[in-house]
């Protein structure tokens, strides 16, 4: 499984490195939404640092709508999928690879994301561990979902709408979840940090279904 | 020499379709099989059933001594199929996309600069995306990893289709190489001036069935 699981994920970033789709579609369509909601909301330094815990969570979760739809594409036309298919590598591997390479993406957009929220959102973080913890956790969680509901759109002729209309709303409890956390880490709220617990649970059972659930739903 | 193939009654569909109605063939190890037919015959469908990629629906099917209705993991290794798109990467190299498939079978990469040198990807090739690749090139690359990876069982899907005469050679040449190695092969045509020489068995097929069958042109001292 895990070597599969490498041989995916080195190949998906290969192909990313390579073709850099993320780095020039995804990247400026996440900050593009942030500066967009900022313009929205108006210079109300206040408001700007109320509001950017969910502002940056929902432009991290409309990035990554994308970012899984360029995923699923790299697996190529229905002739590379068969060949791939005859590789008979574990679909587990492919699952957790998949989702690695996302988990790297996802990451690195987190990291533009922060910046681009601490330079025009008036934001300053006060509890480094709570805001690494869930930038950590969130991207296991939703790298899962999106490959599970990925696979499920795939093949079908209207995929690229019905992905989000599938998994946004699944996507939910980690969005309040990481805007929670985040809202605590910048020192927005006071809330406790069990919401951190959430975005384990979440992506736990993410992680679990999809290594099960991956393989039945590729051979369908 | 054993049987690789034996199909008896052998139904596949395709939703409610029968794509395959109750195939029966039998084919030995290391022989050359050709398939002819008309365009929705069948052959193509063969073939996705003998790689494990279609459903078996009905009857039996054994290939490489592995029953298709519970194939198992392990299975598809050992089997090659060349498609009219070979199902490359197209952001990888030829030289990557072999390496990918080496690993993915848990094979050494060692032979692929080989297995593309002998399908004439050389120099400069190598280290181009596929995405810029002719299409006869493309069909290149997918014979050398058929090549690189020897899979007991060669599934070709019209082979010469498309191609110029130099790389029509080619393909005739591997597939006796295969052959006399002790693989499989059975290749779907519609040009069996080409096909019917290089075979030891010509199977036609109409509308889900075989419907004849006999020698190709193919001597086996």
């Amino acid at each position: 499984m895990f070597h599969d699981a490498r041989l995916i994920a080195s190949r998906d970033l290969r192909i990313e490195l390579r073709s850099k789709v993320a780095t020039w579609q995804v990247v400026p369509f996440a900050l593009l939404s942030l500066i967009l909601f900022a313009f929205a909301i108006g210079p109300n330094p206040a408001l700007l640092k109320q509001t950017s815990p969910g502002l940056f969570w929902l432009a991290l979760l409309f990035a990554s709508v994308l970012g899984t739809q360029r995923s699923l594409s790299v697996e190529g036309d229905d002739a590379t999928r068969e060949a791939t298919r005859l590789l008979d590598l574990d679909p587990a591997g492919i699952f957790l690879g998949k989702c690695l390479a996302l988990i790297v993406e996802f990451v690195l957009l987190e990291l533009v994301l922060l910046a681009g929220v601490l330079l025009f959102f008036h934001t300053h973080v006060t509890a480094w561990p709570l805001l690494v913890a869930s930038l950590v956790l969130a991207p296991i969680g939703l790298s899962s979902a999106s490959v599970i509901y990925g696979s499920v759109t795939t093949g079908l002729r209207s995929s690229a709408t019905l992905l989000p209309l599938l998994v946004l709303p699944v996507l939910a409890p980690l969005l309040i979840a990481g805007a929670r956390c985040f809202a605590e880490a910048t020192g927005s709220t006071g809330n406790s940090a069990e919401w951190s617990g959430v975005l384990a649970v979440f992506s736990g059972v993410y992680l679990l279904l999809g290594i099960v659930l991956y393989g039945p739903l590729e051979e369908s | 020499m054993g049987t690789a193939i034996s199909l008896t009654s052998a139904v596949a569909l395709v939703g409610r379709f029968p794509v395959l109605a109750g195939v029966d063939l039998s084919i030995p190890q290391g022989s050359v099989t050709t398939i002819l037919g008309a365009n929705g015959a069948g052959k193509t469908s063969l073939l996705r059933l003998l790689a494990g990629l279609q459903r078996l629906d009905g009857g039996n099917a054994m290939v490489l001594a592995c029953d298709l209705s519970q194939p198992g993991r392990g299975f598809r290794r050992r089997v090659g199929l060349l498609g009219h798109d070979p199902g490359l990467y197209e952001d990888l190299t030829a030289e990557e996309n072999l390496a990918f498939a080496m690993r993915a079978v848990r094979l050494p990469a060692t032979h692929v600069g080989q297995a593309l040198a002998r399908c004439g990807i050389q120099d400069r090739l190598l280290k181009t995306p596929v995405r810029s690749l002719s299409q006869g090139q493309r069909r290149r690359v997918g014979l050398a990893k058929l090549v690189a990876r020897r899979p007991e069982l060669w599934l070709l899907d019209e082979p010469h289709a498309s191609l110029d005469e130099a790389t029509r050679v080619l393909v005739g040449e591997l597939v006796e190489e295969a052959a006399t190695a002790g693989a499989t092969v059975v290749a779907t045509s519609h040009e069996p001036e080409y096909s019917v020489p290089m075979a030891d068995l010509v199977v036609t097929m109409g509308g889900g069935i075989v419907t004849a069958s006999c020698r190709g042109g193919r001597h086996v001292s």
